[in-house]
């Protein structure tokens, strides 16, 4: 810590910039006044309330199903690439496509799989946002999966092979517990991608199957209620939950490090 | 099972089930990326040389109409708009990213992790809640104008809500982890015996940070930069809610055109731009990366 010196200025405040409002939102949760601005009291009423919203309660629901239908595929799809990229070609291009719907623009994918879902005429709704969020889930699952198939001694699966243990055996026998962690952090990115994404969610989403950032969206458009105040707060907290178990299992840069 | 051990075993039918494997193993994979990214991709960028229909949908007759539209006069401005703010979020989030990434770097191991997982925490909270925090925060009744006036700081409360400036600070609020974590992690690649070497040969601590530091964490802060850059030129989001509707960037553009507007030809000729920025972009990254990579340890 010592170290640090005048660096430790730019670090506090930076810190105070990144919680700043994150905090001001979860004092203002339990203001029992109307004001989304000014505290009149303290209270839970806005938890009240959020309890009792059945339409951001269904969104809710609609997004835990999109994001875990999303991870399935991803990380189905996600982990038999990643293998199959490491063990059988050494093409940078293939690599670089399977990864590329993670860095493509979300509003270019967007109007992407909107042009694409009219095209083929596939009614919008849970499942064509389904379908979108493993798309990207995916590229994740690949990236992470494929770092960790780089630390994987090739000769394991070779001497399983040797053995005389078909090719599905030595996958789910040798292959799959040494990268386990690498799938499991794959799906934790793909889960919390989808349940968060909101631009692609917004052009493939039916009219009646909102996921929960788009009821946060058109809430915070139509004005500021003390009610966000109480979801953003919730949602924190799930979040902190998330990334404090990630955290133990994996680096948070490794999916950063190339 | 890999080509050598194929060819040790020597058995007939090991070839034909090697290629089996490779297929089933990366066809459902490949496929999935072609049909849900690369087959929509194409098909709307196909759009910019198309007409739209007089109902919306596409008129499959060829024109140039939709690039001299976008280069008129009002598109323009929006475009040069657009680059001009996400560029002064990224320079900012390179100004704020890079003092604190190098003093996570500097931190001891235990208290590093603990920083990093610090970092990264606001930028898994959902990105719109994100966004509103901002609006309890600059609005004119908001948070930051009634600390002012009951200090006595000010009389009348400031307009920060709904400007440039609000936009530009939501769209850093909003990407700064994506600056800090590539940044971090070139900079702990350093090889500290380099910036030791040049201080024992007498160089000042600006001109190591100048000759040493700087060059060999460049690939780090164009990945950054890029990872701020691009999302932030077509976020439609928080134009909308911090920037009230005078601030529009690209991305509302292509939203009201694909959404309200039905001229998808229209709006996907601006998301070309999009495309083309980020192409170039990497251009410049993977001929930058190319030059530096010869430094550091790796």
């Amino acid at each position: 810590m010592k170290a640090l010196g005048w660096l430790r200025l730019p670090l506090a405040l930076c810190f105070a910039f990144l919680y700043l409002p994150i905090a001001v939102l979860v004092v203002m949760s339990f203001n029992g006044g109307r004001s989304a601005f000014s505290m009149g009291g303290v209270s839970l009423r806005w938890y009240a309330e959020l309890a009792g919203d059945s339409e951001l309660l269904r969104s809710v629901v609609n997004s835990l199903l999109v994001a875990t239908g999303a991870t399935v595929i991803a990380v189905v799809l996600g982990t038999t690439l990643a293998v199959g990229l490491s063990r059988y070609t050494r093409s940078a291009a293939l690599d670089a496509y399977a990864m590329a719907p993670a860095i493509m623009p979300d509003l270019v994918l967007a109007i992407g799989l909107l042009a694409f879902y009219s095209l083929v005429a596939m009614t919008l709704g849970l499942m064509s946002v389904m379908l979108a969020h493993a798309v990207f889930g995916m590229a994740f699952v690949v990236a992470v999966v494929r770092a960790r198939m780089a630390q994987v001694d090739p000769s394991l699966e070779e001497a399983s092979r040797d053995l005389g243990a078909g090719a599905l055996t030595t996958f789910v026998r040798i292959t799959l517990p040494s990268i386990a962690p690498a799938v499991v952090a794959g799906a934790l990115l793909t889960f919390t991608l989808s349940l968060d994404e909101f631009v692609i969610a917004f052009f493939t989403n039916g009219p009646t199957t909102p996921t929960l950032p788009i009821s946060i969206y058109s809430m915070v458009r139509f004005g500021v209620t003390p009610e966000i105040n109480a979801l953003a707060t919730v949602l924190l907290l799930i979040s902190f939950t998330v990334v404090i178990a990630a955290a133990r299992t994996t680096r948070p840069t490794e999916v950063l490090d190339d | 099972m890999t080509s050598s051990s194929m060819l040790r075993s020597g058995r007939g039918a090991s070839e034909r089930s090697a290629r089996t494997e490779r297929a089933s193993l990366l066809g459902p994979g490949l496929l999935y990326v072609t049909a849900f990214m690369a087959v929509p991709v194409l098909l709307v960028l196909s759009y910019v040389v198309f007409q739209r229909g007089r109902f919306g949908g596409i008129v499959y007759e060829f024109t140039l109409d939709n690039f001299s539209r976008a280069l008129a006069e009002t598109y323009r401005v929006v475009l040069v708009d657009s680059v001009i703010i996400a560029g002064a979020a990224t320079l900012l989030a390179l100004v704020i990213g890079y003092p604190v990434a190098y003093a996570i770097a500097q931190l001891p191991d235990r208290w590093r992790t603990i920083a990093l997982v610090l970092v990264v925490i606001p930028f898994w909270t959902n990105f719109l809640v994100r966004t509103y925090a901002w609006i309890v925060l600059l609005s004119s009744e908001g948070v930051v104008n009634r600390s002012l006036i009951s200090l006595g700081v000010i009389d009348d409360p400031l307009t920060m809500l709904y400007t440039r400036g609000a936009v530009v600070v939501g769209l850093l609020y909003a990407y700064l982890p994506l600056m800090i974590l590539p940044l971090y992690a070139s900079i702990t690649r350093l090889d500290p015996e380099l910036r030791e070497a040049a201080t024992n040969l007498g160089a000042s601590r600006l001109r190591t940070f100048r000759d040493i530091t700087w060059p060999l964490t460049l690939p780090g802060a164009i990945t950054g930069c890029i990872f701020v850059f691009v999302p932030s030129l077509g976020n439609f989001v928080i134009p909308e809610l911090l920037g009230g509707g005078k601030t529009v960037m690209i991305g509302n553009v292509v939203r009201d055109q694909f959404l309200k507007a039905r001229d998808w030809p229209f709006g996907a000729t601006l998301a070309l731009f999009l495309i083309v920025v980020l192409v170039l972009l990497f251009a410049l990254q993977s001929v930058l990366s190319r030059r530096y990579s010869t430094g550091g340890p790796r």
